[in-house]
């Protein structure tokens, strides 16, 4: 474990004086950018005795862009959605000990001011074990990861055999994070026994689950912990050669693990007798050029091997993997626990979790709630601790209707079932998969035939078309849903639906086909009544349909701007510059697109 | 890296030379194509199938398969609309609508009459707390801006900041 020293030193820095701004893609985009070069320009202007240090991201996403002070001798404060122009004065109240406008503070050293971590519902529930040094180190310098225990964890494992290594794992209990849960050390054993002097480890950062990016969040933040797992995993499987496949849409995160194995390389973790062990190995970004299957590790395989679509498992890449060698595919997060195992031990990790599925695992919690963010937790928490504690639940003067979990290849849960526990048998008999740990929170202005179709649509567009059951299969469902979204369906189609979605589900060639119907089959098991209003009463109940829904002008706020009139493709809306304008029906093809046009919201789905 | 008027067969050449006729780098290879012209000419797919040994319609099967190849020319900036589930449900459609519409795009275009723009949907980009989101590239690759919590409104007005930008 970390010593005072240490913990000084990546708290404080060596002049004793740190200010961390997150620089990672999340906050970039929420404008840390800006915030970086003003508070260097601050500090400069001011003569402030401080070293501005670039940092990963927390997952606290809903403060972005955020910014913590920390000096010696006051508790460090984060400070959410920081604005430049408040820069200068957080800089010098915090400096002159007021602390009162800090968001939180990591640790307390009096009473009363702003709360400690410990003490805020988005932290107090979380257990950062994977993501301890996310926002807390410069993802890009590896003498910061060194300094928190980093590559300890290989030293130890070096000095095992290769059985050991495997059967520290096996105790652990560890599964993968990648959506399946398989045992990570079985995996390993299997490749292990492979005789072979050619061996592959691959760590499977593509992402392609939209709605989940804390991989993504890892590794920009903590690149070198993934890399330091993948290196354990190539020594207890006789590898020589790792790959970090990460996709195009991901450039930051891709950047930052190249960093990762450079230095690494530099400092002997990487190439040729690895701390003097008689290990060789090294590492190799590759940049996928993006396609949702690639996740999927046959077809990542193939996307190596510079073709595309998965083929048919047996053979399992274990044994018959990348060039037909054996091949051990880990995800990122799986990995980041394989380094963090070996650093603090098996007893840490056991701790938490349940019987079946131990530690801890990163979840993305996103949609319609307050606190959007990366959440990490025991696995086997309750759905509702995520998405009402440490989310903060739904958005003022909503409802909170259902989670979508596990991606395109999930399902939702309804609202009713929050209490449900969040490890991978549970989820799966309830209709939806743990899948990366992406959580969307769907409210009731959301419509769950439209969500049914959305992923119908987005998994049919992924589809590589190989097999039938999948190529075509989708095609139907797809058709089916638009017919009901549109009110032209009958209670038959329903039931049509529910048996192509079956038969699908256990047809199709890999488990992209395999798992595709699940929106559409656990939408129908929760909300079949909302499937039932589309076609009886033609009604969409949460006008989301455009089909389904008039639009009509509100006269409150209606202005009278003719933006409306002009975007009308049918001219079904009349009104002269200044006064109300009005909807004829019987033209109206009701294609919203003068809801869109209009600046005054004036336009209302009724 | 953007080069005017270059022959898509001496490039080709040229970066086949660099990765070396390996069928395993097909995918690094259009990469680096498709970073030079910023799309993927026929001439170019047709010389590297002849350079690779491998058939055209393996190389189009490739290049039709990932989302970041591109067989059309593009404008200066290409506006990504993510279509992930979480944009998708904060509104990311009405957002794609009023871009599309104010860059005067119909009938299934999406670069618009003056080369200036290209809209079209994408998948998550991981900034999903953020949404609904846009992600602007130039087209030569050297520039890359994310846009959160977009409205249609919103949209309307990053059409024209690009445009004008485009223009510069
Ligand atoms: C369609 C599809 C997409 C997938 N996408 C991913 C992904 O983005 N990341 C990932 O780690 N695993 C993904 N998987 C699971 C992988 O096939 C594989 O099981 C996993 O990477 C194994 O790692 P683990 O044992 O550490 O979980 C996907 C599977 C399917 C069927
Ligand atoms: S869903 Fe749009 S960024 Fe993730």
């Amino acid at each position: 474990m970390l010593t005072q020293t240490s913990l000084n030193r990546i708290l404080y820095g060596s002049r004793g004086f740190r200010i961390r701004v997150p620089i990672s893609s999340c906050t970039l985009a929420a404008g840390a950018g800006e915030v970086y070069r003003k508070v260097i320009k601050v500090v400069e202007e001011h003569g402030v005795d401080a070293e501005v240090y670039r940092v990963g991201c927390t997952g606290l996403c809903f403060m972005d862009p955020w910014i913590e002070l920390a000096r010696e001798g006051l508790p460090p404060a984060i400070y959410g959605n920081v604005k430049t122009e408040q820069i200068e004065h957080i800089i010098k109240n915090y400096s002159e000990g007021d602390l009162s406008e800090a968001t939180a503070v990591r640790f307390k050293t009096g009473s009363g001011g702003p709360p400690a971590l410990e003490e805020v519902d988005f932290w107090r529930y979380q257990v950062r074990y994977v993501s301890r040094n996310c926002g807390l180190v410069d993802p890009e310098s590896i003498y910061d990861y060194i300094e928190t225990g980093g590559y300890l964890g290989l030293k130890k494992a070096l000095y095992m055999k290769q059985e050991e290594v495997i059967e520290v794992i096996k105790t652990s209990g560890l599964r993968g994070r990648g959506g399946a849960g398989f045992p990570t050390w079985l995996k390993w054993k299997i490749a292990y026994e492979q005789k072979n002097d050619v061996k592959y480890v691959i760590c499977n950062g593509d992402e392609g689950d939209p709605g989940a990016f804390m991989n993504r969040l890892l590794a920009e933040s903590d690149p070198h912990r993934v890399l330091e797992g993948l290196i354990i995993a190539g020594y207890a499987v006789g590898a020589t050669r790792g790959i970090i496949f990460v996709r195009a849409e991901k450039p930051l995160m891709a950047d930052r693990l190249e960093k990762a194995v450079e230095d690494a390389r530099k400092l002997g973790f990487l190439g040729k007798n690895i701390l003097s062990s008689n290990f060789n190995f090294d590492v190799e970004v590759y940049r996928s050029a993006g396609a949702f299957v690639c996740g999927e590790e046959t077809a990542l395989i193939a996307a190596i091997e510079g073709r595309s679509r998965p083929r048919q498992r047996p053979p399992y890449p274990a044994t018959h993997g990348l060039w037909g060698r054996p091949t051990v595919i880990n995800n990122v997060e799986t990995l980041a626990h394989v380094a963090t195992i070996f650093q603090t031990g098996v007893e840490e990790f056991v701790k938490h979790g349940t019987e079946k599925s131990r530690g801890t695992k990163m979840f993305c919690v996103t949609g319609a709630v307050k606190r959007t963010g990366v959440y990490e937790v025991p696995i086997g928490t309750k759905i509702k601790t995520l998405v009402f504690d440490l989310a903060g639940g739904s958005i003022e003067g909503r409802k909170v209707k259902a989670v979508q979990i596990g991606g395109p290849s999930g399902g939702c849960i309804p609202a009713e079932l929050m209490d449900l526990e969040m490890d991978y048998e549970s989820l799966q008999s309830y209709g939806a998969i743990m899948g990366s740990g992406g959580l969307v929170v769907i409210d009731d202005s959301n419509c769950m035939v439209d969500v049914a179709k959305f992923f119908t649509s987005f998994t049919l567009a992924e589809s590589c078309g190989k097999c039938l059951p999948c190529r075509v299969g989708m095609r139907h469902l797809s058709d089916l849903l638009e017919r009901l979204t549109s009110g032209e369906a009958s209670l038959e189609d329903i039931e049509v639906a529910q048996e192509l979605g079956e038969s699908i589900a256990r047809s199709s060639l890999c488990a992209l086909g395999g798992t595709a119907p699940n929106p559409i089959l656990s939408t129908l098991r929760y909300f079949k009544d909302e499937y039932v209003e589309h076609v009886v009463n033609r009604r969409c109940p949460a006008k989301v349909c455009a089909k389904l829904v008039k639009y009509s002008v509100d006269p409150a706020l209606c202005r009278g701007c003719t933006q409306c009139a002009r975007v009308c493709q049918v001219g079904a809306i009349s009104g002269s510059p200044g006064e109300v304008h009005r909807i004829n029906y019987d033209i109206c093809i009701k294609c919203g697109q003068c809801l869109i046009a209009c600046p005054f919201g004036a336009i209302k789905k009724v | 890296m953007y080069r005017g008027r270059l022959n898509p067969r001496e490039v080709v050449g040229e970066v086949v030379s660099k990765y070396g006729c390996d069928r395993g780098r097909l995918v690094q290879i259009l990469q680096e194509i498709q970073k030079t012209f910023r799309y993927l000419p026929r001439e170019s797919l047709e010389e590297v199938s002849e350079k690779l040994g491998v058939s055209l319609s393996e190389v189009l099967n490739v290049a039709t398969f990932y989302h970041q190849f591109r067989l059309e020319p593009v404008g200066r900036y290409i506006i990504y609309v993510c279509f992930g589930t979480a944009c998708y449900l904060r509104g990311a459609s009405e957002v794609y609508e009023a871009i599309r519409r104010s860059a005067g795009l119909s009938n299934g275009r999406s670069t618009t009459e003056d080369g200036l723009l290209t809209v079209e949907k994408a998948r998550c980009f991981g900034c999903c707390s953020l949404a609904p989101v846009a992600m602007v590239l130039s087209s030569d690759g050297s520039e890359r801006y994310v846009h959160g919590k977009l409205t249609p409104q919103a949209g309307r007005r990053l059409v024209f900041n690009y445009r004008s930008k485009a223009r510069e």
